[in-house]
């Protein structure tokens, strides 16, 4: 509890005893990054390097090599497959050290991989993806000769046609141990505890039934290193998250599905879900084979049925009903913030104007490019704004109304890379919520099979016992604190940039922000 | 309370070999035979299947349509040797409109009459053109969503064809208002002929005992009907220009459509003579002119149904810029509301409408119903190869097709499409879609949401 700090004489106060805070020993993850290698024997590779049977196996190769893509095993008489994922490609001409040119015998040839045009999609290119697995490996920024692009998707645009305008050279120079990443969680001064987390991000909710226990697990060890959340999404609160529970948030939804108020006295914080940015208006929708014994007993529903949480909230029309749903989590929980989670409709700024107002401490936006376990093709593409619309014309409203400093803006729905956090920021929200993004750290190839038969290939979204021990909550731990690692180093990266101590300065910096599309002459002297 | 409109469906399976996105599994020189791949990483166990399947092969193949693209057996081979890639044969169906995921979905629909489902999230551009640049709005918190497709709410899609009363008056306890005939269907959906390209031999067959199963209504050509009588209430003739009037079987149908002419006032007459309860559409070719045509049509007192249609791919026909079919629809459906005549015009609209969105934006946007034709030939396999001439051998033997898989694949599309519309509709909350005509305020533009956020912050867009 060492980030939550609580006015004494308030808390003594308004809090009885049993809801101050969990009463499971919290469990220590230390925030260490290790490297955490791919689980699958054959890493993809952008770049093939072919052998040929002219190879007199001299060793040349291995010996110009700075990459360790040639691999003679000792007492091996051939060498071994070449390393295909830690090779540079093309660019390695560059170095003089290119084992293409230095074979004596012409025995290799690079090639493009053309399994790399099979991975990805215009939101998570391959790049990215392969990007991603680089950080949740090694903690730290992708080497600039693999010419990874980690900063942004092929989309054309949001996010993807966004770019920063940095300074020639930063107004002042600042140590990165001395920059702040830290976001408040909690600004109506109302008493309850003053919740910081150590980078503007925290995991969005993923049910168990939606993803495997293994993959919660990783995730609620992973909010725990960085000091900051994950969520239950709706499907109930797992036993093994207890020793976590101060870094959980437990999502109210519309189907309840496992909420009781020993679930909701658990946590610091719980999550109104009204809806999904992916599916928008259509509440959630766990398919049958999904529905395992595991997950049925949980949910309290009969195994093998497709789970569907209603939408709307039907005690909900309202304003008002929404504060009566936000009273009773009060209520039951007085030490609690409330998050309520909204997508983005037409009017999103009115409704998270009215979120305030109905008591909220944390305004999440959900955009319509967000993630799913399941979800109708025709929801995802074609309902609500994305989230880059969004951000900035609820930070306007807030601030034309005169609360935008009372409460906590968290934009989610397509944040795929550290630089669309900072993007997300600059627009006008307070920090983020991610999702896609921790799966694809621990493995994701993005095919979308989440929600069809026994779930996920690579045993991530997947409720089935077999497919879920493909992974391990060590590996999966530290692949995701690697991961949130790089992100924070290339965050302070552009904080050190702008000259900026803290990330909230960079709050609602628009100015600093081009967009490849326009002229941007906005405030151009002609 | 009616009964709620449901379109009984059943499984009806490919006839042709299934071609998947990610086709093609290749085997390097050098397996072990471990078996790896088989026994342990593909979960979806589609080796053994395809192994059984190719062992009883009957018929020329490809390897793997079912593959699920994890990646996994590439990943997990014991000495990295699979390579996967997309299929080159799924890359070339279609064209850049009617794309191989649009088809693939397409076929799914058609196999299973269920709505798409998928995990992960959205994988598409961040916008596009055409029906790409809009999105539905959807209700939250203060806005009733309705629950439609869980069928907890009725959601009602029918819509009505035809001349509307502007008012009602009474005379005593009868209607002082003459009142226009009037079709109604349960889904606003008709189906269109199909280009003479893809003529085939039990086409209108299919098409016409869709109609029936589905309760819309098909256009067919007048001189290429050889149905039954049966049908006729599903049936919409198309009477070409000069052509005879089928004077016996249209009296048996409630809906005809003409092509618009110099002489299209005196042609209405001569089939409101024929038939005076039967509603008459005008069918407009957007070409350049075609939307001002529409207008002027519709303030004619004779015109009561204008069918807009673009060519295959949305846009205006001929035109060296052409618009799109959302926005001459908005023109004209804009115009019309201008002139206060928008009721008592039916405005039907049809090309480039290739999924179930397109069938709520286009209303969005103004129309009251859509017609589709190629979505139902793509029902049937069709890869849109343009392969439809005489000697060219069709890939999905389009020539050779059943009666019964043709009308099983076709219903399912058009009721997955109906559910499709019911989620949308749900989604943002209206219960009637004759109440989502021209609502588009229940949409977002692209250009608007630029304009608002980042044209204040970065001023002009660089391609306006």
């Amino acid at each position: 509890m060492a980030s939550f700090s609580v006015p004494e004489k308030t808390i003594k106060d308004i809090l009885p005893e049993n809801t101050l805070k969990t009463l499971v020993p919290q469990e220590e993850v230390t925030r260490v990054v290790k490297t955490a290698p791919s689980r699958y024997r054959n890493e993809i590779a952008k770049f093939i390097v072919h052998r040929n049977l002219n190879c007199k196996r001299c060793g040349k190769c291995a010996e110009v090599c700075q990459y360790g893509v040639h691999v003679l095993k000792p007492g091996y008489k051939y060498f071994a497959e070449p390393k295909n994922h830690l090779c540079i490609g093309p660019a390695c001409e560059k170095t003089g050290n290119f084992c293409v040119a230095k074979c004596p015998n012409g025995a290799l040839q690079l090639k493009e991989n053309p399994l790399f045009k099979a991975l990805g999609d215009y939101r998570w290119p391959g790049d990215l993806i392969l990007a991603t697995w680089k950080m949740a490996e090694t903690g730290d920024v992708p080497p600039a000769e693999y010419g990874f692009e980690y900063e942004c998707g092929n989309s054309g645009g949001g996010f993807d046609r966004l770019r920063f305008k940095f300074p020639d050279k930063p107004p002042v120079k600042i140590d990165a141990d001395k920059i702040d990443t830290s976001i408040s969680l909690n600004k109506r001064g109302d008493g309850r505890p003053e919740i910081k987390i150590d980078v503007p991000w925290y995991g969005g909710g993923m049910s168990f039934g939606s993803v495997s226990n293994v993959t919660q697990l990783s995730k609620a060890r992973a909010a725990k290193a960085w000091n900051t959340f994950t969520c239950t999404g709706e499907g109930g609160y797992m036993e093994r998250m207890r020793p976590y529970d101060d870094h959980v948030i437990t999502q109210v939804a519309t189907g309840l599905f496992g909420v009781r108020e020993e679930t909701i006295q658990r946590v610091p914080i719980v999550e109104f879900k009204y809806a999904q940015g992916a599916k928008p208006g259509l509440g959630g929708h766990l398919l049958g084979d999904k529905n395992t014994p595991a997950v049925s007993k949980m949910r309290e529903a009969v195994v093998g049925i497709s789970l569907f949480s209603p939408f709307p909230f039907h005690s909900v029309y309202s304003i008002e009903d929404h504060q009566k749903h936000i009273d009773w989590i009060k209520h039951v929980n007085k030490r609690a913030l409330i998050s309520t989670k909204v997508s983005t409709p037409t009017d999103v700024d009115m409704v998270a104007v009215g979120s305030y107002s109905a008591g909220t401490h944390i305004v999440h936006i959900d955009g319509g490019y967000g993630g799913t376990g399941a979800a109708p093709d025709i929801a995802k593409k074609n309902i609500a704004m994305p989230i880059e619309y969004a951000i900035g014309r609820v930070h306007k409203f807030l601030a034309d109304e005169g609360v935008r400093d009372k409460v906590t803006l968290i934009a989610s729905g397509g944040i795929r890379s550290a630089h669309d956090v900072a993007k997300a920021i600059a627009l006008g929200a307070d920090g983020v919520v991610i999702g896609t993004v921790e799966l694809v750290a621990l493995g994701c190839v993005r095919c979308s099979r989440c929600e069809s038969g026994r779930g996920c290939p690579r045993g991530i979204a997947t409720t089935d016992p077999e497919l879920a021990q493909k992974m391990n909550i060590d590996w999966g731990t530290q692949r995701i604190i690697n991961l949130y690692n790089a992100w924070r180093k290339v965050l302070v990266g552009l904080l050190q940039r702008f000259g900026m101590r803290s990330v909230t300065e960079l709050r609602g910096r628009t100015d600093l922000l081009m967009h490849l599309d326009y002229a941007n002459d906005v405030g151009v002297k002609k | 309370m009616p009964e709620k409109y449901h379109i009984k469906t059943q499984p009806v399976p490919p006839i042709s070999p299934r071609i998947g996105k990610y086709g093609m599994v290749d085997w390097r020189e050098d397996c072990a035979r471990c078996h790896n791949c088989v026994k342990k990483a593909c979960v979806y166990d589609r080796y053994r299947q395809e192994a059984d399947y190719i062992r009883n092969l009957s018929d020329v193949d490809t390897l793997f349509f079912d593959c699920m693209g994890c990646f996994s057996c590439v990943q997990d081979c014991t000495k990295g040797l699979l390579c996967m890639s997309i299929n080159p044969e799924y890359q070339k169906m279609g064209n850049s409109y009617w794309t191989p995921d649009i088809i693939k979905t397409t076929w799914l629909q058609a196999e299973t009459a269920k709505i798409p489902v998928s995990g992960a999230g959205y994988r598409g551009p961040f916008s596009g053109k055409g029906f790409d640049s809009m999105w539905t709005d959807m209700s939250e918190i203060v806005r009733p969503t309705r629950d439609g497709i869980h069928g907890r709410e009725y959601i009602s899609s029918s819509v009505d064809i035809g001349k509307k009363l502007p008012y009602l008056a009474f005379n005593g306890d009868k209607n002082a208002v003459n009142a226009s005939p009037l079709v109604s269907i349960p889904m606003p959906m008709i189906i269109d002929m199909t280009s003479p390209a893809h003529t085939l031999p039990q086409l209108n067959s299919i098409i016409a005992q869709t109609a029936v199963n589905t309760d819309i209504i098909a256009i067919i050509d007048s001189r290429q009907w050889q149905g039954n009588d049966k049908q006729l209430d599903n049936i919409a003739f198309y009477i070409a220009d000069g052509e005879v009037i089928p004077k016996d079987a249209l009296k048996k149908t409630r809906l005809v459509e003409i092509p618009d002419s110099a002489k299209v006032m005196e042609r209405i007459k001569e089939i409101k003579k024929i038939h005076p309860g039967i509603v008459i559409a005008v069918r407009v070719e957007l070409t350049t002119g075609g939307v001002e045509r529409a207008i002027k049509l519709a303030e004619s007192e004779e015109v009561e149904v204008i069918h807009i249609v673009a060519d295959p791919n949305g846009n205006e026909i001929g035109a060296s810029k052409p618009r799109f079919i959302k926005d001459m629809t908005r023109h004209i459906h804009t115009a019309l509301i201008e002139k206060g005549i928008r009721d008592s015009i039916t405005l039907m609209a049809g090309g480039g409408i290739a999924l179930p969105e397109h069938m709520a934006k286009e209303i969005i946007c103004g129309a009251d119903l859509i017609t589709i034709n190629l979505p139902l030939l793509i029902a049937l396999e069709c890869h849109l190869c343009n392969s439809c001439k005489p000697g060219m051998v069709c890939p999905a033997k389009l020539e050779k097709i059943d009666i019964n898989y043709g009308v099983g694949r076709m219903t399912n599309l058009i009721a997955a499409w109906h559910d499709q519309l019911i989620e949308v509709m749900g989604a943002m909350g209206m219960r009637e879609v004759r109440r989502l005509r021209g609502d588009v305020g229940r949409a977002m533009f692209f250009e608007n949401l630029e304009e608002e956020t980042f044209g204040k912050l970065f001023g002009s867009r660089k391609n306006n």
